[in-house]
């Protein structure tokens, strides 16, 4: 029955993305770009849009935009011109915000998104460049407008360059609306046109979700403001279809409207109904000159764009054998991508997957750290992997020392030795063997007449002797040859 | 000293026969002489002068060499951006507002003996500048009468002596027109010779700010000090800036100057026609070749300047909202604070340019009005390359009329936007223009209007040089 609702209900999704472009200053003034900085200490006349100040288009910016929209096969035009869009609000300095409108400077391109059900091509409509607002902070209880006692303004983010991506509604699942936003965040992390996380607001989506009825009409589409994480967008989304759906199948129609979903309660609202479209009145901006992008300027950027994430996912499993999680884990950012990469080059390479993806992975997330902040160097992480391979250090042991580096940037092999954390071997290994052998005379008799059950209980003695350092098969190796059987 | 052109006064404050606290001082006399009668200012700033002018006679004292223009007083439209001095625009909106940083074309005059903020219609908005909030300017040559506008109070105080010279803008004929109904010379620059970085806009893509000054040597002196590319304005040019007062003398023979058609019929007052007429007779005698030139799309360019003009400032205008500077009118609400405090702020010019502005760039109106306007900005363009092709200055009234009774065109706004209709096609097209006297009508000043072709502003001045001397008329101090 609910199969049979989603063949009739088929879902169409466009996604719309701001991404705050990863440049040391603001969009058209020299004011640094910052995060988490006291309020209203990067501004300038220009980014509080005083009287009689200029905007200078951010060269650097339009460098990352259009490496961005060759990343995904845009096309960049030759000429594009910024606009205004006019409107009121008070985090708005000039009462408009210059952007581009009808001539951007990426169009076309596309994503191609695996799913679970097939990969999907999500075609790009257009990139264009626009400046970010400041941002209202609203004093009272609530941290809402409504209800509050006074409103403050912040003008560091007023003027930060964003480039709006728009997709084609091309997508046709909640899932591959998470896989494309996922997509795309590793081809601006991979290009370094946007840092892209979602957490800090540089990566800001709002999908469009409508449903194609079943005699192959579209329905109304609802704009879904605010998604901001990846986790919540899959969800907010699947809830909105089924609101929809559940609207439609119930002889009901769709409204036009901004909806709001609520992860707490995994429900979705209408916010403000939108029966009239708001006039922007947008007109090309007198004050910017139009960009005129050479062939030879756009080709030379299309020359240093690196490797991209599909390129490097499908590398990755051909050269050094890994599986498509592990690849796909490794590539999805940049940093961890050249530090597996390091790793790899001086030991076995699957093995350094395995420690990467696994639990130096899980000590990052744990720590919030980024790859870029981590203590443990690649070439320490290469030694610890060797001394589990040489059989010098045991597991159990070197995931100890591997949190005692990730804390303090210690090399292992100084820690195994200041700690005595190696495995134990030869004679000292020998006399263990022995003493476990004559204080258990009952277990060693029954050995040595062929019972081979009690010898995993004599080597579990053997490795509590040692506290866990030592090779299990070099204590059976030993246990065996002492009891000559 | 007060009858001194400003390049004479810089020469002799140069070579230290004059101090620049003298002239400061003697500027700062007449502006307390004159203001009661003519009102040029809407902040005069003695002490400014005079603590500026210590400076530059510091800095001589020392030995230092000053730029040729440096020490002579100057009065400042009050729509540029002066650091600490309070820069109203002629409206209530930005009565108290004191900018944090100096225009461009001010700073590059180093240490700016400024005697005052010059008085203006509101945004620089009108032709007489009765649309000031601060009350208007008169016209020094009678009192009766407007100064023109919306650079009015700056070409006042240039023909009453209370500065040797004036920075104003050009919009649409803002620093010509009040030129030429004050007696004195104003030069629109090509668009993107002079930054406009630091003057508070109107309509983006038609300002310029130029100089308003007692002769023409004063304008391309004034001229060379402010021209020059600013990486602050991307829309400035980076063509190199030569050398104007060296070429001023060269004449114009050979010159070739077409007098345009369309703008010496109908409309045009007689006595503003002959002197014009006499203009063009004496370039002839001086060698130059005459002839007649048409701009056939002459007729609509009042009507797309009256669509995109506006259309920027409904954009420009927006930023005036009380929240971060300037006035404020409390409300319940962030809407009502805007919509109050813009009610409140802005005079009836101003509302209704916005308004046209909006509507015209409204979706649904936007091709009609807007898009059509710039299609005829096009055309006049397209006008002035041919007319350029055969001529190398075009000759023209700057005004269609003398010096106008205040009151008497302010109930009619459409006869007040008719006062531009010389002026108007060069801001479209972006070209230099500069209106210079060429004699009296009724006993009133008429500005005669020579054009050039992009960044000819020296062979503009050298013309324009000619007719100056040819007319007889010479910079008297008045009232
Ligand atoms: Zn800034």
């Amino acid at each position: 029955m609910e199969v049979k609702e989603r063949e009739a209900y088929q879902a169409v999704i466009g996604l719309e993305f701001h991404a705050h472009i990863a440049t040391r200053t603001k969009m058209f003034c020299g004011c640094r770009v910052s995060y988490g900085d006291p309020p209203n200490t990067h501004t300038c006349p220009v980014c509080l849009g005083h009287p009689g100040a200029l905007p200078v288009a951010n060269e650097r910016a339009v460098e990352l935009g259009v490496m961005a929209g060759l990343a995904m096969g845009c096309e960049v035009a030759p000429r594009a011109v910024f606009a205004r869009k006019n409107y009121f609000y008070p985090d708005l300095p000039k009462g408009y915000q210059i952007s581009q409108y009808e001539e951007p400077i990426c169009t076309g391109g596309h994503i191609d998104v695996p799913t679970s059900s097939g990969t999907v091509r999500v075609r790009i409509r257009r990139l264009h460049l626009e400046e970010d607002t400041a941002k209202n902070v609203h004093v009272g209880t609530s941290g809402r407008m409504h209800g509050s006692t006074a409103s403050l303004i912040d003008f560091n983010r007023s003027g930060t360059p964003l480039m709006e991506i728009v997709t084609e509604p091309d997508i046709p699942s909640a899932e591959a609306a998470r896989e494309t936003a996922l997509r795309l965040r590793d081809i601006l992390r991979a290009v370094g046109a946007s840092e892209a996380d979602m957490e800090k607001g540089q990566l800001r989506c709002e999908a469009n979700v409508s449903i194609r009825n079943p005699d192959g009409s579209l329905g109304t589409r609802t704009e879904l403001k605010n998604i901001n994480s990846f986790r919540f967008m899959e969800r907010a989304i699947e809830r909105e279809l089924r609101r929809q759906r559940e609207i439609v199948a119930s002889g009901g129609t769709v409204r036009q409207t901004t909806i709001h979903y609520d992860p707490e309660d995994d429900e979705v609202y209408e916010t403000r109904s939108k029966e009239y479209a708001e006039d922007y009145r947008y007109f090309p901006e007198p004050d910017l000159l139009p960009l005129q992008l050479s062939e030879e300027w756009v080709e030379g950027l299309r020359a240093r764009l690196p490797e991209l994430p599909e390129a490097m996912r499908a590398r990755f499993i051909e050269q050094y054998g890994l599986s498509e999680e592990a690849a796909g884990v490794l590539t999805a950012e940049r940093e961890l991508a050249a530090y597996y990469e390091e790793v790899a080059s001086q030991v076995d390479p699957r093995q350094a997957a395995n420690w990467i993806s696994g639990d130096l992975r899980a000590l990052l997330n744990e720590s919030g750290l980024s790859i870029s902040e981590c203590k443990i160097l690649p070439g320490h992480m290469a030694e610890l992997i060797g001394l589990v391979q040489s059989g010098d250090l045991s597991r159990s042991a070197a995931k100890e020392v591997l949190e005692r580096s990730f804390e303090t940037g210690e090399r292992p092999q100084e820690i195994v030795e200041r700690e005595g954390l190696g495995t134990v071997g030869g004679d000292e290994l020998s006399g263990i063997v022995e003493r476990v052998i004559s204080s258990n005379p009952e277990e060693a008799r029954r050995v040595r007449e062929g019972d081979r059950k009690v010898v995993g209980f004599l080597i579990g003695q053997v490795m509590r002797e040692t506290r866990g350092n030592a090779d299990g098969g070099k204590v059976r190796e030993i246990l065996m040859e002492k009891l000559g059987s | 000293m007060l009858e001194l052109s400003a390049f004479e006064l810089a020469g002799k404050i140069a070579s230290g026969e004059v101090s620049a606290r003298e002239a400061a001082e003697a500027a700062s006399e007449r502006v307390e002489a004159a203001e009661p009668e003519v009102h040029a200012m809407i902040t005069p700033t003695p002490e400014l002068a005079l603590e500026r002018a210590g400076r530059v006679d510091e800095r001589r004292a020392r030995g230092e060499e000053l730029a040729p223009w440096e020490g002579v007083p100057i009065a400042v439209k009050d729509v540029l951006s002066t650091r600490g001095v309070r820069t109203t625009c002629g409206s209530r909106i930005l009565e108290n507002f004191e900018p944090v940083y100096e225009a461009t074309a001010l700073a590059r005059l180093g240490e700016p003996v400024v005697v005052g903020k010059a008085n203006m219609d509101e945004f620089a908005m009108g032709s007489s500048t009765e649309n000031s909030a601060f009350g208007p300017t008169r016209n020094p040559w009678d009192l009766s009468r407007v100064p023109g506008g919306s650079s009015g109070g700056s070409a006042a105080a240039v023909a009453a002596g209370e500065g040797w010279w004036a920075l104003g803008t050009d919009t649409g004929g803002s620093v010509r027109q009040p030129a030429a109904l004050c007696g004195i010379v104003g030069l629109k620059p090509t668009y993107g010779r002079v930054s406009r970085y630091g003057l508070i806009a109107f309509a983006s893509s038609l300002d310029q700010i130029g100089p308003m000054t007692r002769d023409v040597r004063d304008a391309a002196l004034l001229l060379s000090a402010i021209a020059g590319h600013d990486p602050r304005d991307s829309t400035s040019a980076s063509a190199e800036v030569p050398d104007y007062l060296a070429e001023l003398d060269r004449g114009v023979e050979g010159l070739r100057v077409g007098i345009i058609s369309e703008m010496m019929g109908e409309g045009i007052e007689p006595g503003v026609r002959e002197v014009v007429e006499r203009a063009a007779r004496s370039l002839e005698e001086a060698g130059a070749e005459v002839g007649e030139a048409h701009l056939p799309h002459q007729e609509y360019a009042l009507a797309a300047y009256y669509i995109i003009a506006p259309a920027e400032v409904s954009s420009n205008l927006a930023r005036f909202d009380g929240v971060r500077y300037g006035m404020r009118v409390e409300a319940e609400g962030v809407h009502e604070m805007f919509r109050r405090t813009r009610g409140r702020g802005f005079g009836d010019e101003a509302k209704r340019r916005i308004m046209l502005g909006t509507y015209a760039l409204s979706s649904g109106y936007y091709e009609a009005y807007y898009a059509q306007a710039q299609k005829v900005r096009t055309r006049i363009i397209e006008d002035f390359r041919a007319a350029f092709s055969r001529f190398d200055v075009l000759l023209s009234p700057t005004s269609p009329t003398v010096a106008f009774g205040l009151g008497e065109k302010v109930e009619d706004p459409l006869a007040m936007y008719a006062q531009d209709i010389c002026s108007i096609p060069a801001n479209l097209a972006g070209i230099p223009a500069i209106s210079v006297p060429g004699g009296l009508s009724e006993g009133l000043p008429v500005g005669v209007q020579l054009m050039g072709n992009h960044f000819a502003e020296a062979t503009l001045l050298r013309a324009a040089r000619t007719v100056e001397e040819a007319s007889g008329f010479r910079f008297e101090m008045r009232p």
